[in-house]
């Protein structure tokens, strides 16, 4: 295969009646979707805007944005999804590096693509997804098409603020389509519960594995995050088996003690990336779901497509300690190397450094902070190849499984020691009644800040005097923060960077 | 301060300047989040000393103000 739009043409003939995508309200058989796709794709291609032009697509979390994404192929685009939960400042930005000629919008974001867009011509998703189908005109664009042509952008948030638009192509989504399924058997059966959103790099597991396979998503209504016992009653009633969510999703069901309230039947299979899951809240989970269960460590940037590196739990971690990121995925190459430039030892700290199939092409409209990070192999400079360096600090443990560290930017440098704000959270994370937490670094004032969520008991004294008897000194943070819950990003993981600006001045650097 | 009162002004607290009538929608207008679900039940576990566990943390339990304080009551009488 070449092209993502094979793998749901593929899975249409084998199943033009079953569920792809639904989202509580709509549901998209194989056939429908397709269909809907052709819809949009012919209006967007009737545009001559060129080949490829991006694609806003700007909807609601729903089944439909998919129709959004897989149109804006068929039309000759790479689509961009907007989360429409987002301030109109970010979206300006994104819109600034995209220069769009069009958007694809639901009938409620029209005004606001509007002003985005003065004097465009806009394609609504509704109306689109109606519309006539000009075969001739798909099959023509098709013919043009090659497996490194960009499928989407996807921005990720820049340590200078500005978002970075990484692009992924066909040939990245396939690849790593195809080892998630082999990697986690997934296959016709499959009913994802996504939690993902589908401007979040975690959601292309979700969707694109599911078109591969013939398998189905269930687009999980966002409220249903906020009332936990409706939550499983959503999983129990959709058939979900496979569930990837954030950690801090999980952890809402670890910390108010779902289980002992309600249960789920059918999850066969619960992956989690994103951020580090804290230990105490799997080891719940793993206590809690009947043995058996697969629980997966996935690890990696927008930039290899979603992963890079995986983990299958398979024996149990003191909840204190911390998961490994295993191993390589499938057709994809990992490396460790030192500030010195040279491969690490065994054991010894490096940079993750990825080559493969999942390598995105760079950044849209940004060679500079391309340059800085495609860069080529500097372990092999003979055959000219490309890696990305992750910005993530990793080792390999005595199993030959890979560690992550920290990442290099967040790294604290504290009284001559490097210290990792990643030991300290498992740390104090495990404590009694903590929930959650998140360790930064104010580098103006030289202080370790410890902001958390817990239970009344663990009041800040309680929580620094058992820090004070688990961590050595220079590790001890100065400042301990409870707070009635930690700040989240629109993907639900902690807002470390807002953290950092709230409670250590905003100078989170080592 | 009456109960309701106080339900209104730690919704304020959380999510400073929405004015909230008793029976305004939290749900739909999303003053209510998942994160803030969270932090409103341990501010209301705290101020009202029942605890709200997850069978509780419905949306018909905290649609509005008002629903916000039936379950209060009728935690209390528990």
């Amino acid at each position: 295969m070449k092209n993502i739009l094979q793998m749901l043409e593929a899975s249409e003939k084998r199943f033009p009646d079953k569920t792809a995508f639904s989202d509580g309200e709509t549901e998209f058989s194989y056939a429908r979707l397709t269909r809907s796709a052709k819809g949009v794709g012919t209006a967007l291609a009737r545009l001559g805007a060129g080949f490829p032009f991006p694609v806003p697509v700007i909807a609601p979390r729903s089944a439909a944005q998919v129709v959004g994404m897989l149109g804006a192929l068929y039309g000759g685009g790479f689509y961009t999804v907007i989360d429409p939960d987002s301030p109109e400042e970010r979206v300006r930005d994104i819109f600034d590096t995209l220069q769009p000629v069009t958007a694809v919008c639901s009938r409620e974001f029209l005004p606001l693509a509007r002003r985005l867009l003065p004097g465009k011509e806009l394609i609504s998703l509704e109306e689109a997804s109606d519309g006539e189908i000009d075969e001739g005109l798909l099959s023509g664009i098709r013919s043009r098409m090659i497996d490194a042509d960009p499928a989407y952008v996807l921005f990720t948030s820049g340590s200078t603020g500005k978002p970075k638009g990484a692009v992924l192509t066909h040939r990245n989504v396939l690849a790593y389509a195809d080892w998630v399924a082999n990697a986690f058997a997934i296959d016709e059966n499959t009913v994802f519960g996504n939690q993902a959103p589908l401007s979040f790099s975690m959601s292309v597991l979700d969707v694109y594995t599911s078109l591969l396979c013939g398998a189905t998503v269930r687009i999980i209504p966002k409220k249903l995050f906020s009332f936990p016992v409706e939550l499983f009653g959503y999983l129990n009633d959709n058939g979900v088996n496979t569930i990837y969510w954030v950690p801090s999703a999980l952890c809402i069901v670890a910390n108010c003690s779902l289980f002992e309230y309600a249960r789920i039947d059918g999850v066969k299979k619960v992956l989690f990336a994103g951020e580090v899951m804290p230990v105490k809240q799997l080891n719940y989970w793993m206590d809690s779901m009947p043995k058996g269960t697969l629980f997966a460590n996935l690890f990696g940037p927008t930039e290899t497509t979603d992963i890079c590196s995986y983990y299958i739990v398979d024996r149990r971690f003191d909840d204190a300690g911390s998961l490994p990121i295993g191993r390589n995925c499938d057709n994809t190459a990992l490396s460790v190397i030192t500030a010195q430039g040279r491969e690490a030892a065994p054991g010894e700290e490096g940079e993750l450094y990825v080559r493969g199939a999942i390598v995105g092409a760079g950044y849209y409209r940004d060679p500079e902070r391309t340059a800085e990070s495609f860069v080529p192999d500097p372990l092999d400079p003979y055959c000219p190849q490309t890696v990305y360096r992750t910005g993530d600090l990793v080792k390999y443990n005595d199993r030959g499984e890979l560690l992550f560290i920290s990442r290099i930017d967040n790294q604290i440098k504290h009284m001559g020691y490097r210290i990792e704000p990643g030991e300290i959270e498992a740390s104090v994370g495990a404590l009694p009644g903590v929930r959650a937490v998140c360790c930064v670094y104010d580098s103006v004032k030289d202080e370790i800040v410890l902001v958390y969520e817990g239970a009344r008991r663990a009041d800040e004294k309680s929580v620094e005097k058992l820090s004070a008897a688990r961590l050595p000194g220079y590790m001890l943070p100065q400042r301990f923060i409870k707070v009635p819950s930690l700040p989240r990003t629109g993907s639900g993981k902690t807002d470390r960077t807002r953290i950092a600006a709230e409670y250590a001045g905003g100078n989170n650097n080592g | 301060m009456d109960d309701l009162t106080e339900i209104k002004s730690i919704l304020d607290t959380l999510k400073p300047g929405t004015v909230i009538s008793g029976g305004a929608d939290l749900i739909k207008s999303r003053v209510l989040d998942s994160f803030t679900i969270v932090r409103l039940v341990a501010a209301l576990e705290d101020e009202f000393d029942v605890e709200i566990t997850p069978v509780d943390i419905t949306e018909e339990n905290f649609r509005s103000a008002d629903a916000i304080k039936a379950m209060i009551d009728r935690l209390r009488d528990e």
